[in-house]
């Protein structure tokens, strides 16, 4: 791009200067942010010397600054992703202090794992309101505004399961495979203002929604992880910051796993 | 009608055009002459489906007015787009 198209290249870098006054760093967005994986993105991003909004559907007050990051580059907001008025109110404010976001990480998501002949209604509805719909709503939210500043990064964080699809999480395998779907065709939808659109799918990682499975549960599927232990919510964050980096400006659609091998070729 | 009210209509509807102008200048980043209500968004324009979608917004935000999807699928011309919107004031 940068070689093909120089002047839209330093145009890029014009806006994202301005964005960046007076602070410096890019505006970081991250759903799900209070712990796990959202916690050590917002953490990830922080070292890199972003600015960074994290959000949870708790209170606002659960969400503290990583280590060693002052309170003029981060912000914890409540906001639930199943709310269209709480996710534009999360965005109003961001915008507000640091302006547009340009790295959006949609990693909020629930389970509600059950069988499929016990599973009712609100179980399903749940887990798909929240895991794909709530990243439909935050995605939709971030591109109106990256659209104009001709460059953004979008990552969804997706799932193992959603392709080797656990027994008991049919509402959470769907909702995770949706967002691949879903991530590859708003990839085509921007991918001319140099927006690029990418999903990482976790496998076996030490976070309480892993815990729930169980000791025996997780012990069980870490014994099937070629390298042999569980992953870190930093092992995900560096591949969610290698997305959202220049160094990853041609990588658009793409699934990474960060999964120590677990689902190879799936 | 009375002269004074075409009079009025008139200057009203150039104020809503250069406000129309403004907001296509910006969105596309084009010349604010090559803006005439007979430009063609794709080939005078060099505006494809996003720069659309993205002057819609534009134009809901500064008339106030909200535009449905299906009504913009005849629209190809900047006098079409300004027509609907003007249709809504």
């Amino acid at each position: 791009m940068t070689a093909a198209n120089p002047a839209a290249a330093d145009e890029g870098r014009a806006n994202r200067a301005a964005a960046d006054e007076p602070d410096g760093g890019r505006v970081v967005l991250v759903t799900g942010g209070s712990k796990g994986i959202g916690a050590a993105c917002a953490a990830w991003f922080a070292a890199n010397g972003d600015r960074v909004a994290a959000t949870t559907r708790g209170s606002a007050g659960e969400l503290k600054p990583p280590d060693g990051v002052p309170e003029e580059r981060f912000m914890g907001l409540r906001c639930d992703v199943t709310d269209a008025a709480q996710v534009e109110e999360a965005f109003g404010q961001v915008e507000a202090r640091w302006g547009p976001v340009e790295v959006l990480v949609a990693n909020a998501g629930i389970t509600k794992d059950v069988l499929v002949v016990r599973m009712d209604d609100d179980a399903w509805h749940d887990v798909i309101e929240t895991n794909l719909t709530g990243a439909f709503r935050v995605a939709r939210r971030a591109v109106t505004k990256m659209l104009r500043l001709h460059h953004g990064r979008i990552v969804f964080v997706s799932s193992v399961g959603a392709f080797v699809g656990l027994p008991g999480q049919a509402n959470y395998a769907a909702s995770k495979a949706g967002l691949v779907g879903m991530a590859r065709a708003l990839a085509r939808e921007v991918a001319s203002r140099q927006i690029t659109v990418n999903v990482v799918a976790p496998g076996v990682v030490e976070t309480d929604m892993t815990a729930a499975l169980g000791e025996a549960r997780v012990g069980q599927l870490v014994g099937m992880v070629p390298l042999g232990r569980a992953g870190t919510p930093e092992d995900v964050a560096a591949a969610i910051g290698f997305l959202a980096s220049d160094a990853a400006a041609y990588i658009s659609g793409a699934v990474l796993p960060v999964d120590g091998g677990l689902g190879m070729g799936l | 009608m009375d002269k004074a009210f075409d009079k009025e209509r008139e200057v009203d509807n150039e104020a809503a055009f250069d406000k129309f102008r403004d907001c296509a200048v910006e969105v596309l980043q084009v010349p604010a002459e090559k803006v005439t209500m007979e430009a063609r968004f794709a080939e005078d324009l060099d505006a494809d489906s996003l720069d659309l979608v993205e002057l819609v917004m534009a134009l809901e935000e500064a008339f106030g007015v909200t535009v449905d999807e299906s009504e913009l699928e005849d629209i190809e011309t900047a006098g079409q787009a300004f027509e609907l919107i003007s249709s809504k004031l």
